[in-house]
């Protein structure tokens, strides 16, 4: 069907089942009235809120043309169709179709539009901005050799219980299922108890990274070590964010490094820009806290916390950012720095709302990282107190 | 009941169990009944999900099956389970009878007698009356793995329990599965079902709905709860008040004598609207009455029009 290849066209993921499906649900409604018919295509097409905008430009775009609708009727409706004379309405209108197809195609794609809206945001090509991003001060062999060693990186999380069980001989519950079964192997007349224990899973694991100007130094090296973690485990979201925030998981399950990096720069539109970290985690809490940290999540919030607009409700937000997941760990480059001192604004509103506070500047701080993240998690561990006290 | 014909009569049958619904939802509604496939619905918590399936098989009086959804949801809770202590003793009397037919014991002990069954199962047996309606509530919350399984479960309507054999549905029951999107769904349960997005009603609908379920509360006042609440769905807060939270607001100020809405009470009942101690130090106070002044007048322009 045409219009299932309109939405496809458009940016909505369909297959061929998808239309035998449409067909069968539009015979068992009926064409009566356009409305209907609306809801009937959209209960089959769509099945993502976010595609519902989409889904609603193409179907007025392309239902505009009632001779189409005609088309429609005389596809499923075999028995209205017959005469030559239908053929050859059937034919003109085939021809409306592809004419409406190819020549409006821009028109139906509103994914256009957002892409048109990037460029204008970017004054430079966003490749060559993610190439000026790598480490300063690291030679072109020792950015691939910290590249290598981020790849061998795995990050042991601290398991936690599920509710789900396996056997295990040691194991502090009984097996029924499996007791039973056994039993029955020798008739009844012995019964092997069986053992089972909780089964135990890493907690999910949720990256904010800054991207502004002042950590662009870092950017790079940082998408290397997130575009590892992603691919190391299930359930990693990682979320960038500058002066807005981008969710770019998709894009990094890409198991090849640099086409991951590549689509990233295509898609965030605020590299090395300014910092509204309050904006963004008002954003984070109100779009994305519930959907990405509702398991209990380990939250890896990287920044330096020098924020742009530190007013903007920063110390609110970081308070309920660190209430809905299990642990809120800090990385922050600046704490490199001999003399670092929790002056700035932005992080004296943070500090208080964080359970672990650590340095992230290079690879040791980075396998550091790993070791802490391997421990049990516990909110409030050592050190944190300490800087706590500075800022206060 | 016999089903709906078309989606009129769908809309009716919703409606004759105090469901004001959309004519879009209706759509949704009736595809998947005459299609017999799952409706998935998803929306923000409150807005009348899980109640689309209690209101369907009360209207057409069939049995209402639910499987509330959790994290490590698994096979034993959601679909059956043997009952272990009655096969234990069961084994206990064939050898103290000295009987030890070994195939005779196994066949008697994985027998339906001793099968416990949850919901997923019972959905697929024969009911009287009708298929039930299986409700998958909230399935957000159960992990992949379950996903997953429900993925053959619904394709095809049957279970494998390796000791008993296939069982499958003569008539798949009516599914509905429910999510708050604490976490994307996978496309591939999707496209084995009608979606339905499930929003906030218009304000016209919501006192239709509040007239319905709160039908001792003071017309005057009713209006007021809308209006107040349509302009809380436009701020940002933390969390939005659903329908539910509607309802049990008009309840809460007719338990109360209110007659119409004013600051202070506002401000004592707010806990039933909000549920984020933020949201409502949001709203309490001067916001509050800033909000009920502007509903206020645009009743009263909509009295004078």
């Amino acid at each position: 069907m045409h219009f299932a290849r309109a939405l496809r066209a458009a940016g909505l993921p369909i297959g061929p089942g998808r239309v035998l499906d449409a067909v069968r649900a539009v015979e068992t409604v009926g064409i009566t009235n356009r409305q209907d018919f609306y809801w009937t295509l959209h209960a089959v097409f769509v099945n993502r809120h976010s595609q519902r905008e989409l889904f609603d430009q193409t179907f007025h775009l392309f239902w505009k043309n009632p001779q189409i609708l005609e088309k429609m009727m005389s596809l499923i409706l075999p028995e209205i169709r017959g005469t030559e004379d239908a053929d050859a309405r059937d034919r003109a209108s085939r021809r409306v179709i592809e004419a409406l197809h190819g020549g409006s195609e821009p028109e139906l794609d509103p994914a256009d539009e957002y892409e048109v809206e990037f460029d204008a945001a970017l004054t430079y090509s966003p490749a060559e901005m993610l190439q000026r991003m790598d480490f300063e001060e690291m030679s072109a062999a020792e950015i691939e050799a910290a590249k290598a060693a981020i790849r061998r990186m795995r990050l042991p999380l601290h398991q936690v219980a599920t509710r789900r069980f396996r056997r295990d001989p040691s194991g502090p519950r009984i097996n029924m299922r499996d007791t039973l079964r056994s039993a029955m192997r020798s008739g009844g007349s012995s019964i092997p108890l069986i053992r089972k224990r909780q089964r135990q899973r890493p907690p999910e694991l949720v990256v904010l990274c800054d991207i502004s100007g002042s950590m662009s130094r870092y950017s790079r090296m940082l998408l290397h070590f997130m575009h590892a973690l992603t691919n190391d485990r299930d359930r990693v979201h990682t979320l960038l964010f500058g002066t807005r925030l981008t969710n770019v998981t998709h894009y990094l399950r890409e198991k090849d490094v640099d086409v991951a990096l590549d689509r990233i720069g295509e898609v965030v539109e605020d590299w090395s820009g300014g910092t509204r970290i309050g904006h963004c985690l008002h954003e984070f809490n109100r779009d994305w806290s519930r959907r990405v940290l509702a398991q209990g999540a380990v939250l890896l919030f990287i920044s330096d916390g020098l924020d742009r607009d530190p007013s903007s409700g920063l110390e609110a937000e970081m308070e309920r950012l660190h209430k809905s997941c299990r642990t809120l760990i800090w990385l922050n480059p600046l704490l490199r720095y001999e003399g670092f001192e929790p002056r700035a604004a932005g992080i004296r509103a943070i500090l208080p709302h964080v359970d672990q506070f650590r340095p992230v500047h290079n690879l040791e701080s980075l396998e550091q990282l790993t070791k802490v993240l391997g421990e049990p998690v516990s909110r409030r561990a050592e050190g944190v107190t300490q800087w706590q006290r500075k800022a206060a | 009941m016999r089903l709906p014909d078309d989606i009129g009569a769908t809309k009716q049958l919703l409606q004759e169990g105090d469901y004001i619904a959309d004519r879009s939802l209706a759509t949704a509604v009736f595809l998947a009944l005459s299609l017999e496939r799952p409706l998935f619905l998803e929306g923000e918590a409150g807005v009348g999900k899980t109640m689309v399936a209690t209101v369907l098989a009360e209207t057409l009086g069939r049995r209402l099956l639910r499987l509330q959804c959790y994290e490590g949801l698994d096979v034993a809770s959601a679909v059956y389970e043997w009952n272990y202590s009655r096969q234990m003793i069961e084994i206990r009397l064939a050898e103290v009878a000295g009987d030890v037919d070994r195939e005779r014991l196994g066949k008697d002990i994985f027998s339906q007698e001793f099968l416990i069954e949850r919901p997923l199962l019972q959905a697929l047996e024969p009911h009287d009356g009708g298929p039930p309606v299986l409700l998958i509530d909230e399935l957000d919350r159960a992990d992949e793995p379950f996903e997953a399984y429900l993925l053959e479960v619904l394709a095809d309507f049957q279970i494998s329990i390796p000791e008993i054999g296939t069982i499958k549905a003569d008539r798949p029951p009516i599914v509905i599965i429910t999510s708050n999107r604490t976490r994307e769904i996978h496309d591939a349960l999707k496209r084995r079902c009608f979606y339905y997005w499930v929003d906030y009603p218009t304000a016209e609908r919501e006192l239709e709905i509040l007239r319905l379920k709160a039908p001792n509360a003071d017309i005057a006042l009713s209006r007021q709860v809308v209006g107040f609440i349509q302009k809380l769905r436009g701020m940002d807060l933390f969390k939005l008040p659903g329908i539910a939270e509607t309802i049990d607001w008009t309840n809460a100020l007719t338990q109360l004598d209110a007659l119409a809405l004013n600051p202070e009470t506002i401000n004592d009942t707010l806990g039933t609207l909000l549920k984020y101690q933020d949201d409502i130090a949001k709203i309490r106070g001067s916001e509050a009455a800033k909000i009920l002044d502007q509903v206020n007048m645009e009743l009263a322009a909509e009295r004078k029009g």
